[in-house]
């Protein structure tokens, strides 16, 4: 099966700068490069005006299923994933019954192959239930394709079990990922701590409860060698302990979310459900801070933490609601017109952050776009504008705090495996 | 005005006009008589998802003294307890035809989503900790009915802060109509940021009490000691109770002003409940009178602009 992008300029950090050329993609890889590959016979991609990057990967994703069907399908989460031009998601584990044994595993890899809209990498739970009590078959799980360990949304609170976790984790040669937040100090609350939750009259999470964890975890990544990676990072002081580690040497890696770089804490106004999130979104102060993580390098990883939630459920008293913001069809968008024209990053910059660092974390395959690698490749216009409006989103749910916003930047098509999974903004439907 | 859910977003001008229709309201409340037909054939519907005696009874009062028909719904009576959404009783209450909802709930911001969903006026009757407008409507209506006006006063609000609905709704309500205000209590009740709401925010009550022309004292919920926010009663009664010796600090005239119900002994001695400058029971009267006048301008303002029409 043969695919030919005509007119792109390929983005690929292993060479030296941005560079006009068709590629001729062959059987799932990259067989040509070069200047006016004639297209007879082969289905083309007019790709002018456009950037070719290595295929997409977001690390943070709820797929929903099995369990929350509702929410979201492993179908319908990665047909969402190729519409907002990722190549590959890393799943989270807390479905019911939790990823925390093989089986569930193999489920989700098995889903996932039917559905063929993008990769799919389950991550595993630390602990059983993700109950924090006792340590899940990491082994077990990495047989059956796990490819990290994360009890994401339940923070492992015991120090203890989280350095054991670390040093199987080491054992196994598999990152921990951490979502960081003491439970005690944020017990309740439900928005950043400060001026508008108190106006609100709404509980809030002061950035110390993510801070105190991430400080815990890179302390327990020191001592074990375990390679550590924080979730989505969301205050300037994590941001700093961060820093200060990687300086020392300590194996930790970080991501964050479009929304936490995108909105403050004001976007609650209003009690606004769909920016309930958590960890919260903070201030000013701290999205300057994270990007400057990003453009230093202390944030490696740009993920969504894709959370869908029905509308009856978000269409409730704020205390109520749960905590979740949508991501994989807004993100590009937003790394475009809030990172890339605003100078905060380079393109060689997304290129790792959505696609090189992902991978390297994750033991995956190496991300590149040379003759020979993986057809995988995300496509974008960097000028297209798009209103979002959740009625386009292909996710089951519509929980964006981004409905109406303006984005400019998007992702046109999709390339997996050397097939279209989404062109000109809609997803295609596609069998393996 | 279709809603009334914060002082927040009120402007001064529609402040004062509650405060002015609530003085003659306060005439019926003396007749032998109490009743007028202003509301006849309206329908009030109480939704309580949160215990209350004092302001449910008054808002009742307030609807039948006006001749509304009144309905009553209580979070442990209705099927609320078998799980029904705050949005599907909305609907039932919108399908059933009432004017006016009056909501009292646990969870910030719930009288918004129900105001979204009826066409039914809503009143805020207290909601978690973000504003209790018409509690502060009743204080500011005592307040200017002694003193005669609202500007200037230094007004001192003492306790829990932190959990306040009624503290957030005088401090918008008194600081919009010029007042000093004053937050007082422990640094574990006090919310962070408060102190951009251009209020004076301290924890020493004696070095504040001088010159004040108000003190209004804030229910301290027992509870607070468990949760580790206080080490003691008797430590809370030492530093933040208001007791006779307190009282003295503050303006001869000084007015003792408390929401109830009272926790006599801790944030508020026996002799200060019972001191003539206390206006708690006056409070409690005028509470009716304002929530009349309140009904009134919601469910009637509309029908007067339509004639006019």
């Amino acid at each position: 099966m043969k695919l030919l992008i005509k007119n792109g300029t390929v983005i690929d950090p292993a060479t030296d700068k941005p560079f006009q050329a068709d590629v001729l993609c062959v059987d799932g890889k990259i067989a040509k490069m070069a200047e006016n590959i004639s297209s007879r016979g082969v289905k083309t991609i007019d790709a002018t005006g456009c950037l070719l990057f290595p295929g997409f990967i977001d690390m943070h994703v709820h797929l929903r299923e099995p369990g929350f069907e509702y929410k979201e399908t492993i179908a319908s989460g990665t047909r969402a994933a190729a519409r907002g031009g990722f190549t590959g998601v890393a799943a989270m584990p807390n479905t019911a019954p939790v990823a925390d044994n093989a089986a569930v595993i193999r489920f989700i890899l098995e889903k996932a192959a039917q559905s063929g809209s993008s990769r799919v990498y389950p991550i595993g739970a630390i602990t059983k239930g993700s109950q924090g009590k006792e340590l899940a078959p990491m082994a077990e799980m990495k047989k059956a394709g796990a490819v990290a360990f994360s009890d994401d949304g339940h923070p492992v609170t015991n120090a203890y079990l989280m350095r054991q976790a670390m040093e199987y984790a080491r054992m196994l040669k598999v990152p921990i990922i951490s979502h960081c937040e003491d439970t005690a100090l944020a017990a309740g609350g439900v928005m950043n701590e400060g001026y508008t939750a108190t106006v609100l009259g709404l509980k809030g999470i002061p950035s110390a409860a993510e801070e105190i964890m991430v400080a815990r975890d890179i302390l327990l990544a020191e001592m074990t060698g375990c390679a550590l990676h924080i979730a989505h990072v969301s205050t300037a002081g994590s941001v700093r302990l961060i820093r200060d580690a990687k300086r020392r040497g300590v194996p930790v890696t970080a991501e964050v979310t479009p929304h936490h770089f995108t909105l403050t804490e004001e976007a609650v106004l209003g009690y606004n459900t769909n920016a309930k999130v958590n960890p919260p979104l903070r201030t000013e102060a701290d999205i300057e801070a994270l990007k400057e993580g990003l453009a230093d390098g202390t944030i490696d990883v740009i993920a969504t933490d894709h959370a869908p939630h029905a509308t009856h459920e978000k269409d409730k008293e704020f205390d109520y609601a749960p905590f979740g913001i949508l991501g994989l069809e807004t993100a590009v968008g937003l790394i475009f017109s809030e990172l890339v024209d605003k100078g905060v990053l380079t393109l060689n910059q997304v290129a790792c952050k959505c696609a090189l660092n992902p991978a390297r974390i994750l033991g995956l395959p190496e991300k590149k776009l040379q003759v020979g690698s993986d057809a995988d490749i995300t496509i974008i216009d960097p000028n297209r504008r798009e209103i979002v409006d959740p009625k386009d989103f292909v996710s089951l749910s519509s929980n964006s705090p981004f409905n109406g916003f303006t984005l400019k930047g998007l992702p046109v098509a999709t390339i997996l495996d050397g097939r279209i999974t989404m062109q000109d903004r809609v997803p295609v439907s596609t069998t393996n | 005005m279709k809603h009334l859910l914060d002082l927040q977003n009120l402007a001064p001008d529609e402040i004062n006009t509650i405060l002015d229709n609530a003085v003659p309201m306060k005439q019926i409340l003396n007749r032998e008589i109490k009743k007028v037909p202003t509301l006849r054939g309206k329908t009030v519907v109480t939704l309580f998802y949160e215990p209350s005696t004092r302001t449910k009874t008054s808002f009742e009062l307030a609807a039948k003294y006006l001749s509304a028909d009144t309905v009553s719904i209580s979070a442990p009576s209705s099927s609320v307890v078998k799980g029904e959404s705050l949005i599907d009783t909305a609907h039932t209450i919108k399908a059933a035809g009432a004017d006016v909802v009056v909501l009292r709930h646990p969870a910030a911001g719930a009288p918004y989503l129900i105001s979204r969903r009826v066409d039914a006026s809503v009143i805020n009757a207290g909601d978690g900790m973000h504003e209790h407008p018409s509690q502060a409507l009743l204080d500011i209506f005592t307040i200017k009915e002694i003193k005669g006006s609202i500007a200037g006063l230094k007004v001192v609000i003492v306790g829990d802060i932190l959990h306040s609905r009624v503290a957030r709704s005088n401090v918008w309500g008194l600081s919009k109509l010029g007042a000093e205000v004053h937050l007082v209590g422990p640094a574990t009740l006090l919310p962070p940021g408060i102190e951009n709401l251009g209020v004076q925010v301290s924890s020493d009550l004696d070095a504040v009490l001088p010159g004040a022309d108000v003190i209004y004292v804030l229910r301290l919920q027992l509870e607070r000691q468990n949760q580790g926010l206080l080490p003691s009663l008797q430590e809370y009664a030492s530093l933040y109770g208001i007791n006779s010796r307190r009282v003295e600090l503050a303006q001869d005239d000084v007015l003792i002003m408390h929401p109830g119900p009272l926790n006599r002994g801790v944030e508020i001695s026996n002799e200060v409940a019972e001191h003539p400058n206390a206006v708690i029971n006056q409070q409690v009267t005028n509470g009716v009178a304002v929530r009349m006048a309140l009904l009134y301008l919601l469910s009637v303002g509309d029908v007067s602009n339509e004639t006019a029409n």
